[in-house]
């Protein structure tokens, strides 16, 4: 391994540097909602990080289920190999 | 020019395969990519009507009807088998090539079929034709899943046969229009469609024979078959309100098996029957917003999907691995293919300057304005959940994430070109819209890029993304691992065989016992007859002659007997 180059995201502070600028652009996107007026067509719309929220906690919230999904439905990888020859 | 732009368009593809089949080397990849290139040409000389009249016994077949929806279509697939065709110009077996151009007609066919019984032909042919693209891998499992494939295909021309003949039986005309769902013909042509449209519990065909296919069968397959069924749907059944509540479950089902998924290419599988299922969402709607948005995102989703597909299968050909648990840190010495993959991740997930988040929206919009909050909250969920999947996963785990060790070549050339092409058409009408909606079956003014709709989709998508990622540093993230998921094919590859067996298990004592008891009685009565009549019998003493004046004797006597009673 030590004959590999070492790649820019190799390095564990490169990453926590792109992760520290990701989260404040997320933040400062998020102040956007306070000057920006959004015209909606549905009163959910106009809440306030409506998109932001939706988008998180929807994401976390898909993921969380999709681990409990996969306890019920996750098998070997030769689960079916008997029956289909 | 004008002698081919007068024939239906299947016909080049048909006519093209036979000497595809015989020549090789340069000649071949020059006439193969030659048929799309003519192909398109001669669309743009198409006019709207019906030609090719054909007698059928009582029956007018029309084998080329053109109008505003079949010519996008056709484009879109024209467009689609240039790219597809280029990115498989390296592949030496005959039979993928012919197998391709014979697919890539009965999709044009079907497309630009004015009658039912037209329309099932090429139906049908889409299934015979692409089966070879599964089977091509040659690998037990391809083999296996490509005859479930062609079972599950088969049965879905079958019922739009049956649909047809009691359509026509009833109505009389065989032509292919708008059908209200209702009564027995619209439901068996409907549930036809929804097959061949991955329909939730109808689905697990294209998840399961999909990611089975050559890394370049794979790029055909995903363009054609769904969105030949999506054009039928939109043809066919536009504005019927089931298909609001279908598409918006398709969107949001797969995108919880996407996340566990770890064959790279089914997790595109599933992706691509959430995509569909905006598109079946945008057809239930039915308002000319909606069916506008259906219509375009269909033409989207066949470039940026393949653009994906085409990566991923890049990544096949050049490591042989697709599993997440086998990939990761290829961005090292595949960056082209790294770059590639990420404008088809940003294209499928809606990011503003990339070409779903236009087409995206309009679908979304039709769902608030025709008073589906609840379908519009399950589009916006979904949209979320394709970032996740789609726009994060594929390329994260292929090219990022953990480091394989992997350190594998790009692809060859002509791969990367037919990647690039895709990339570039992403990008180009995701920046210029209006170019691809000029085209589109209504006419509507629309503000592609306003402030308020562009700064919700980047909060809504990054947001999305500071889930996961926070998901992924905090360890909460599901890790790769090495399994497969059950799914609704679970019914026939488990549970079916398993009844079966059971019942035979059943019915065997009853039928043995059944057996042996008319075995025993048929004996008795051969043994009776042997004890009479054989060698020592005392019906054998004497000859049949002698035997019969016994006989008479006895039956003369009992007819005495009875006369005196």
């Amino acid at each position: 391994m030590a004959k590999h180059k070492r790649y820019f995201l190799d390095k564990p502070e490169n990453v926590t540097t792109l992760w520290r600028i990701f989260v404040a652009v997320c933040a400062a996107l998020l102040l956007v909602d306070l000057v920006h007026h959004r015209h909606v067509t549905h009163p959910w719309e106009s809440l306030l990080g409506f998109y932001a929220l939706f988008g998180f906690i929807g994401i976390v919230l898909l993921i969380m289920a999709a681990k409990q999904l996969r306890r019920l439905v996750a098998r070997k990888e030769n689960y079916y190999d008997d029956d289909d020859r | 020019m004008t002698t081919i732009a007068s024939l239906p368009p299947f016909v080049l593809y048909f006519a093209a395969a036979l000497p595809v089949a015989l020549l090789r080397g340069w000649s071949r990849s020059l006439l193969l990519v030659l048929v799309p290139i003519a192909g398109g040409i001669s669309l743009l000389y198409a006019e709207p009507g019906a030609y090719w009249h054909v007698s059928l016994m009582q029956y007018q077949l029309i084998l080329y009807k053109v109008d505003k929806l079949a010519l996008l279509f056709g484009y879109l697939f024209q467009l689609a088998a240039f790219i597809a065709v280029v990115f498989s110009l390296h592949v030496r077996a005959t039979g993928e090539h012919v197998a391709g151009l014979l697919y890539v007609g009965s999709a044009l066919g079907a497309v630009f079929a004015g009658d039912l019984i037209t329309l099932f032909v090429f139906w049908e042919l889409l299934a015979i034709t692409s089966v070879f693209l599964v089977w091509a891998r040659r690998t037990p499992r391809a083999i296996a899943a490509g005859l479930r494939y062609l079972i599950i295909q088969i049965l879905s021309g079958v019922l739009l046969l049956a649909g047809a003949i009691v359509h026509v039986s009833q109505t009389g005309s065989i032509e292919f229009g708008y059908l209200s769902l209702g009564g027995l013909a619209s439901w068996l042509i409907f549930l036809a469609f929804g097959i061949k449209c991955a329909f939730p519990l109808l689905h697990s065909w294209l998840v399961d024979a999909y990611p089975e296919a050559t890394p370049t069968g794979t790029v055909f397959l995903a363009t054609f078959t769904t969105k030949v069924a999506v054009y039928a749907l939109a043809r066919a059944f536009p504005g019927t309100e089931l298909l609001i509540y279908i598409g918006a479950v398709m969107t949001c089902f797969p995108i919880f098996y996407a996340v566990i998924e770890n064959d790279l290419r089914r997790v595109l599988a599933y992706s691509t029957i959430n995509q569909l299922g905006f598109m079946v969402c945008g057809i239930g709607l039915g308002s000319a917003l909606a069916i506008n948005g259906a219509v375009a995102h269909a033409f989207n989703d066949v470039i940026f999907k393949g653009l994906l597909f085409m990566s991923m299968g890049a990544v096949l050909h050049v490591t042989g691995r697709i599993k997440a648990s086998d990939l990761g840190g290829l961005y090292k010495t595949m960056p082209i293919t790294t770059v590639l993959c990420i404008i088809g991740a940003a294209s499928i997930s809606a990011v503003p300057l990339f070409s779903a988040f236009v087409s995206k929206a309009l679908i979304l919009a039709a769902a608030l304005e025709e008073g589906h909050p609840l379908v519009w909250l399950a589009l916006l969920f979904a949209s979320a959940g394709v970032l996740e999947h789609a726009g994060i996963k594929i390329p994260f785990f292929a090219f990022f994430a953990h480091d394989s060790g992997v350190r594998a070549r790009e692809p060859p050339i002509n791969m990367l070109m037919a990647m690039s092409l895709a990339a570039i058409l992403c990008v180009f009408i995701g920046s210029y819209p209006w170019v691809l909606y000029d085209l589109l079956p209504h006419a509507l003014a629309f503000t592609p890029f306003d402030s308020t709709h562009v700064i919700a989709q980047i909060q809504l998508l990054l947001f999305a993304g500071l889930g996961v990622f926070w998901l992924m540093r905090r360890g909460w993230y599901p890790a790769e691992i090495r399994a497969i998921n059950l799914d609704a094919d679970w019914s026939y590859r488990w549970l079916g065989p398993r009844v079966t067996h059971a019942l035979t298990a059943l019915i065997r004592p009853t039928d043995a016992a059944v057996r042996r008891s008319v075995r025993h009685r048929l004996q008795t009565f051969l043994d009776a007859l042997f004890r009479h009549h054989g060698p020592q019998g005392v019906l054998a003493r004497s000859w049949p002659t002698g035997s019969m004046v016994i006989w008479v004797a006895i039956s003369l006597a009992v007819y005495l007997a009875l006369y005196y009673l």
